[in-house]
């Protein structure tokens, strides 16, 4: 790819980028949010057309303007999305689109798939419905999809943000595989040790632009990050000591069904301590979502109890009551939820807008005062160094990290006592992650409760005093964050308790 | 198996915060553009002079004093009925019943005026007529409103429905109070007692109307910007779920939205009886609870956009009025002119939203990145 450029609107996303991927290796692609990784990627695969510069295969001048074309080419890529339909089978997912002389034949679609699998080590059952299918089994769909169209480039975006450890570990046990087979693979993402486990060579982009690229091998983490962030960056993550750790929610055999009657939490208990991080970790779907919401008041709860403990010792129940009886009760609850923009924030409206959601109820007048909030929004985006154009910029022209800091930072303004989280640091890249940790840690210091859902065991290990794993919805176990083992979570993870398989 | 394939001709990149003055500009030129293109139209159709038509419509709609006092009151009705729409449009609440609301307070007005009209004191009797067309207005919303709120029904389908019943329940109680007997029309109401009709000031017959639908659309649009309600209705509107969020009572805001948007309507509906017509019909909206969704929708839901954007369309329909008497065409020409020109103005929307690129196939040349190569519209 020579000089590429592409921009949306004002936004330049690739400026000038020109990138060799060689054959027979595999590339990761490092850059922070919004640094146009998946931009670039997208216009290899013909989802986007480049606004200036030349695609070059094997040293020939290409133009891909449709992925149909990329797969003339040899190019797949499979996004951070799935794109396959819930009611078939993978089989019939693997064949859609694809114009084959002759009639349809799923028995010959499944023995090539199938020869697919056993070349690189996939485990698919072309007959199984997708809807049937885990996060991990959907993924390994997509990318037979991919390898049955022929392609000997595949771009992965982002391939292990919803994965387990151990699913991950299978994945790049494939990757291998494949790239023996003479494939060549480009996998974006931000997690630094995936870079350092699977890939040859990595290039960088840093805000548009290609900055340079290193043998992995002669690499190391701390490099790649500066090179990334374009400074000095700190690896570590702080995990201070509990501020005098009291219990502040405990919850007590809490049941929640889902509305069309699916059992999501089954008799969770455990108590929440002030100046604590209490870390949450499972699979995507185990109730996580669920819990911080009947905590939070947005959830109907079968049977359980959830009680807030003040100070003093004295308790009351939270549940049957909505966010508003809870805050007029004094109880300060601060809750960042997992869908930033359809729940936490309104995306049309500007930051002024969305700081006075959780106040402008203040005072008796009938017209709102934007006067306060104004000021709110400037001092987030001042504290928290939001890049935005100003504080009247809609919030969903802001990058993922810069939506996350404006809720963050309203949620903490309101100086919480509960501040419940969750997946606080998906999609954004190391610099505003660790803004987001360092937040934490200063509502922890204090003496805020902090629950923390994260996906990322590194992150939860390191951050979190204590981790609750949950496992279909049930608690697999609570493990102290100094001294539990990666792997071993992983295993509380898929089965309660985490006990070996037999 | 691997083709050389052309670089497409052209392509469609979404444009972000298109300045106010461009927006404008893309505007204008599509308003130019239309009238070119009716400019032919006009000449290949009928062979006359496209100056000379334009001329006649505008003349049609400002022509007089009396045209523009007709084309005031047209608009006030349009606009009206578009503030309506606003509160429940901007929480996508689509409400399709304004037609059903507007009728059935011109309904409950005129029933007021025929069987209260000789028994109470003229103030009262317009301040009964008043509150009972507003209230049965909101009703008329509100149902669809109630049960969108409890159980998540279809408000298009129920609200377009309440029209039906408005309409047919007007078409009996003209069979009832028809006047004279056998007519088949109610006829004008009190016309010597002139009870319940709303006083006009000095010699201006309209002018209570447009002052009155002036002082709503302002009011509207203090209540949706700036006001705690509208700002309930805005967040609403765009998610649910962070209404919920936040503690906003969903339910709640849904049905007061409406009980408000019906309100208006059936306020509407007061005005152009107790106002304007004296009369009631079962055509007394004549598809102005439908244009005033147009509208709405034209503005973005903004009501200052709407006192625009009612006008044009008021001016468009008065004009193609007179064309087709002036000329002695058919009126479906006035209709094909008035299409084209509002096809220009809702397609230059997709101009300013989205930019197109042309680009000559240039081989494996390598081009100059786009922004300095000019990028055009239409």
């Amino acid at each position: 790819m020579r000089n590429i450029t592409k921009t949306f609107g004002t936004i330049v996303a690739n400026d000038n980028v020109s990138l060799d991927i060689y054959k027979g290796e595999i590339l990761s692609l490092l850059g922070e949010n919004g640094s146009g990784k998946t931009t670039l990627m997208n216009m290899l695969s013909g989802i986007y057309f480049p606004d200036g510069g030349q695609i070059y295969i094997d040293g020939k001048p290409v133009s891909i303007s449709s992925p149909r074309e990329a797969f003339d080419y040899g190019i797949g890529m499979i996004h951070q999305h799935f794109k396959l339909v819930d009611v078939f089978t993978a089989a019939e997912n693997i064949v859609l689109g694809l114009e084959e002389k002759g009639r349809l034949d799923l028995n010959r679609a499944g023995e090539k798939i199938r020869k697919i699998c056993d070349t690189y080590g996939f485990d698919v059952d072309p007959e199984q419905k997708i809807y049937n299918m885990s996060v991990s089994q959907k993924q390994t769909v997509e990318i037979v999809k991919v390898l049955y169209r022929g392609a000997d480039i595949l771009i992965l975006d982002e391939p292990t943000a919803v994965l387990t450890p151990q699913e991950a570990e299978k994945l790049f046990a494939v990757l291998r595989n494949m790239k023996k087979d003479g494939k060549t693979v480009v996998i974006i993402t931000h997690k630094l040790h995936e870079v350092e486990e699977i890939s040859d060579r990595v290039a960088v982009l840093r805000k548009g632009k290609y900055v340079g690229e290193m043998i992995t091998s002669q690499t190391n983490a701390q490099e790649m990050t500066n090179m990334m962030v374009g400074r000095e960056v700190i690896l570590n993550i702080d995990r201070p000591e509990p501020v005098n750790p009291r219990p502040r929610i405990e919850v007590k055999d809490l049941t929640v069904r889902s509305s069309d009657n699916v059992l999501k939490l089954d008799e969770v208990s455990f108590t929440a301590n002030a100046g604590e991080i209490l870390g949450i970790a499972g699979i995507s779907g185990c109730g996580q979502k669920e819990l911080l919401e009947a905590i939070a008041g947005l959830q109907t709860v079968e049977s359980g109890s959830i009680r807030y403990i003040e100070d003093d010792g004295s308790s009351e129940s939270l549940i049957g009551k909505d966010p508003l009886q809870i805050a007029s009760m004094g109880v300060s609850l601060s809750f960042v939820p997992e869908d930033r923009l359809g729940m936490g924030l309104v995306g049309s409206m500007d930051l002024t807008d969305n700081m006075m959601l959780r106040s402008f109820r203040k005072g008796r007048s009938v017209f709102t005062d934007r006067k306060t909030p104004k000021k709110l929004a400037e001092k987030v985006v001042d504290e928290l160094e939001v890049n935005t154009p100003g504080v009247s910029t809609p919030v969903r022209r802001l990058s993922g990290g810069n939506v996350q800091k404006v809720l963050v930072g309203r949620e903490i303004a309101s100086s919480p006592t509960v501040l419940l989280s969750a997946y606080a640091v998906r999609g954004l890249d190391i610099n505003s992650s660790y803004m987001i940790y360092n937040l934490l840690n200063k509502q922890k210091k204090n003496g805020v409760a902090v629950v923390y859902v994260g996906e990322d065991l590194d992150v939860l290990l390191e951050l979190c005093d204590r981790i609750l794993v949950l496992c279909g919805g049930r608690v697999s176990g609570i493990v102290d964050g100094k001294t539990a083992d990666k792997n071993r979570v992983g295993m509380m993870m898929t089965r309660l308790g985490g006990g070996d398989f037999e | 198996m691997r083709k050389e394939s052309k670089e497409p001709l052209i392509h469609i990149t979404k444009r972000r915060g298109v300045p106010w003055q461009k927006a404008w500009l893309i505007r204008i030129i599509a308003i130019a553009l239309a009238l070119v293109i009716c400019a032919i139209v006009t000449t290949a159709a009928t062979g006359l002079d496209p100056v000379g038509v334009y001329g006649t419509m505008l003349e049609g709609a400002f022509g007089t004093e009396r045209k523009v006092w007709i084309l005031g009151k047209e608009t006030a009705v349009l606009l009206c009925i578009s503030i309506a729409m606003a509160p429940a449009f901007r929480m996508k609440f689509w409400n399709l019943g304004g037609e059903g609301q507007v009728l059935i307070g011109a309904w409950m007005t005129a029933a007021c005026m025929i069987v209260l009209g000789d028994s109470l004191p003229g103030p009262l009797l317009i301040l009964v007529m008043l509150i009972s067309s507003i209230l049965i207005g909101a009703l008329w919303a509100g149902i669809p409103a109630f049960f969108k709120a409890k159980w998540n029904t279809n408000e298009t389908l129920f609200t377009l429905m309440m029209n039906y019943v408005a309409i047919q329940l007007v078409a009996y109680y003209i069979i009832v109070w028809e006047s004279p007997k056998g007519s088949g029309k109610v006829g004008i109401i009190n016309q010597m007692t002139r009870s319940g009709w709303l006083p006009s000031i000095g010699n201006y017959q309209y002018l209570l109307n447009i002052l009155i639908v002036a002082l709503l659309t302002a009011g509207i649009y203090i209540y949706l910007q700036y006001s705690k309600h509208g700002y309930e209705i805005s967040v609403v509107g765009e998610s649910q779920s962070t209404a919920r969020y936040v503690g906003i009572k969903v339910e709640r805001v849904i049905i007061r939205t409406l009980l408000l948007s019906g309100g208006l309507c059936g306020l509407c509906g007061f005005l152009m009886v107790a106002g304007t017509d004296h009369t009631i019909t079962t055509t007394l909206a004549g598809g102005r609870g439908f244009l005033g969704v147009m509208v709405a929708w034209l503005a973005q839901f903004n009501p200052l956009a709407m006192v625009l954007v009612s006008l044009l369309l008021c001016v468009l329909s008065r004009g193609a009025g007179e064309i087709s008497t002036a000329y002695g065409l058919n009126q479906s020409f006035g209709d094909i002119l008035t299409g084209i020109i509002l096809f220009c103005i809702i397609g230059s929307e997709f101009f300013i939203n989205y930019k197109i690129h042309f680009r000559k196939s240039a081989g494996g040349k390598l081009e100059p990145p786009a922004g300095k190569e000019g990028t055009e519209h239409v």
